[in-house]
């Protein structure tokens, strides 16, 4: 049952470029929700559904499929936009996000639409809820696989690390952990290191508020790899926008060696809007009528 | 005296019903948070070790682990203590059980002030108060290990979320085998026309003890077992309102958020009467249960002197 096994990387780019058009339009329509944290995370979502995930458009229940699970809720866009690409909802649904009497609420909500794994929206739920289902697996002799995408605000939650821990502990080979690694969140970023051109950051630990009003270093995760590795995890580090890179780290992920799988994705956040990308203010804002078109433009649509 | 039929703690039903319920067929799973002994899931554990989940002191991904179960078809259980779960956790329970409505279901143990010589960082008085305020949990308090088992087992065989409140001490058995407890009602337990008297938890047999000294100077106290709070009897509620014209609540609680302010919400809507409320209005302390249940007066004299001043409220 998984879809377009043999799809190209032409072809997923493709894909990617039109969930991202779908982020930038629902946002606007909207006029608010979260379109950096979704421009970040596409590549990762688009290896999962067209290459890498065993799945069902059309029997979104199936017992045996893999499971998705958003844990970063407020990444609907991304979320929605694929479920729309890969057949589980008509596009035209995706004008109704935000809306009363819509069928896509601005955070995840299990089962709406059918294919949305688990609610979220408060961050650090997720990985628990990915290992339930792993277990789950495990207990019923299905050969399923779990997926989880986490943030760097998720990281910084203490449930992901009581999730990390059990999950090393119960040697969760069938759950991985996909972490979109894009350095900003709400107030500014979480490490100011990647963005530091004047060499500030390290003078400066501990967070502070910068002259334009982003706050700095609101939590350095480094060193990242070794938490997860430390408890118990596989991990490995990749461009989060590169496909053959996910597609090696996720088909490697997927054997079964008594360890769940840390994949730490290195990405940019509003990537493929030049004026959204390492931007915090686009963390949670919506583009203007002017932004969108220039947004449309960049992407290769006219509007 | 209420005649009563030996002691046995509310919690040490859990596994062994656990237990039973999974031998009948029922898909049932348990997670523990390093509660298992005193909570009985390790009972459950020991026959099913394949259908226990340890997950440490971590309360959180307890609840959401749960879920994850819960979604892929298991009767998803979990215990703790109520200070803890769902103290620790009252997010994971709204965001991953109350409003996806997830089978999990939740053992709490060691609420009330009862929980004793631990203190007061250990006796959970807001519980019911959180659980509660979340409209799509099933809330239940038994009496005793007799409604216990059965309540573990309505709410194993009734899909969606459940809360089911258990006490740390031996307290009295005052059902026998003839009792059935039923999601939604409240039982009358004797009964009367000039006053209500509606309780839940350990205090059933003190609001059954102030019936009995309130008998003795000509006042017949109806007595309702409050043990399904939700979804509560409204129709009982309301028939003990129109029919005694004065309601009196006894819960090892904080009064407001619980069984009091639940039966005040009710009658203010439906039927205004006067309502006295007997439980807890302050922290409690270390002490053995039952010194406790007096200090803070939690007793059956102060239920019937609470009958007394309801009475004493009525119009006309």
């Amino acid at each position: 049952m998984t879809q377009a096994q043999g799809i190209s990387n032409e072809e997923l780019a493709d894909v990617a470029r039109r969930v991202r058009a779908h982020i930038v339009r629902m946002t606007h329509s909207a006029n608010s929700g979260h379109p950096g944290g979704s421009l970040s995370s596409v590549e990762i979502l688009t290896a999962l559904y067209f290459r890498v995930m065993r799945h069902d458009p059309k029997n979104p229940a199936w017992p045996d499929r893999d499971r998705f699970v958003m844990s970063k809720g407020h990444a609907t866009p991304v979320l929605y936009g694929i479920l729309a690409e890969a057949g589980y909802i008509p596009a035209e649904d995706l004008a109704t996000f935000r809306k009363l009497g819509g069928k896509l609420q601005g955070h995840t909500v299990m089962g709406k639409p059918a294919g949305v794994e688990m609610s979220a929206g408060a961050l650090g739920m997720g990985l628990s809820f990915a290992l339930g289902a792993a277990l789950a697996g495990r207990l019923d002799k299905c050969d399923y696989h779990v997926y989880c995408l986490l943030s760097d605000g998720d990281s910084q939650e203490g449930q992901t690390w009581e999730a990390a821990m059990s999950a090393g502990h119960h040697a969760a080979g069938n759950l991985t952990a996909l972490i979109d690694r894009n350095h900003i969140q709400n107030d500014g970023y979480s490490d100011y290191q990647r963005f530091d051109d004047e060499g500030e950051a390290p003078d400066r630990p501990g967070g502070w508020v910068m002259p334009d009003g982003h706050t700095a270093n609101i939590m350095n995760l480094e060193p990242f790899e070794d938490k997860w590795k430390a408890f118990g995890w596989a991990t490995t580090r990749v461009n989060g926008h590169d496909f053959e890179a996910l597609t090696r780290a996720l088909e490697a992920a997927r054997e079964d060696t008594g360890q769940p799988t840390a994949i730490i994705c290195e990405t940019t956040k509003g990537k493929g809007v030049s004026y959204m990308e390492n931007n915090p203010d686009f963390h949670g804002k919506a583009p203007s009528d002017e932004q969108l078109v220039q947004a449309l433009r960049e992407l290769g649509f006219e509007n | 005296m209420v005649q009563t039929l030996g002691e046995k703690a509310t919690r040490e039903v859990f596994g062994p019903t656990l237990a039973r319920l999974c031998r009948d067929g029922l898909d049932i799973v348990c997670v523990d948070a390093d509660l298992g002994f005193s909570t009985s899931a390790v009972k459950f554990g020991q026959e099913f070790p394949e259908r226990f989940f340890a997950v440490g002191v971590a309360e959180q991904n307890m609840i959401g682990v749960a879920a994850g179960l819960a979604s892929c078809g298991k009767v998803a259980f979990c215990s703790s203590f109520a200070v803890f779960s769902p103290g620790h956790c009252f997010d994971q329970l709204r965001m991953a059980v109350a409003q996806p409505g997830t089978n999990v279901k939740l053992f709490a143990s060691h609420a009330g002030v009862v929980t004793g010589e631990d203190g007061a960082s250990a006796e959970a008085l807001e519980d019911l108060a959180l659980m509660l305020s979340m409209p799509t949990f099933n809330v239940l308090f038994p009496a005793d290990a007799v409604e216990c088992e059965q309540a573990i087992e309505a709410a194993a065989r009734t899909d969606g979320p459940f809360y089911i409140r258990a006490m740390r001490p031996k307290t009295p058995i005052i059902f026998d085998g003839s009792y059935k407890f039923e999601l939604g009602k409240w039982p009358v337990l004797r009964p009367g026309k000039d006053v209500t008297l509606i309780a839940c938890g350990e205090l059933v047999v003190a609001a059954l003890e102030a019936a009995e000294t309130l008998a003795g100077e000509g006042v017949e106290a109806r007595v309702l077992n409050a043990s399904s709070l939700r979804p509560p009897d409204k129709d009982a509620l309301l028939a003990a309102a129109r029919e005694t014209g004065a309601i009196v609540t006894a819960e090892d609680h904080f009064i407001h958020g619980g069984l009091g302010g639940l039966v005040a919400q009710e009658l203010a809507a439906e039927q205004p009467t006067p309502v006295e409320f007997v439980g807890m209005t302050r922290y409690g302390t270390s002490g053995t249960w039952q010194q406790l249940l007096e200090h803070f007066d939690l007793t059956p004299a102060s239920v019937a002197r609470a009958a007394r001043n309801a009475i004493a409220r009525k119009s006309g």
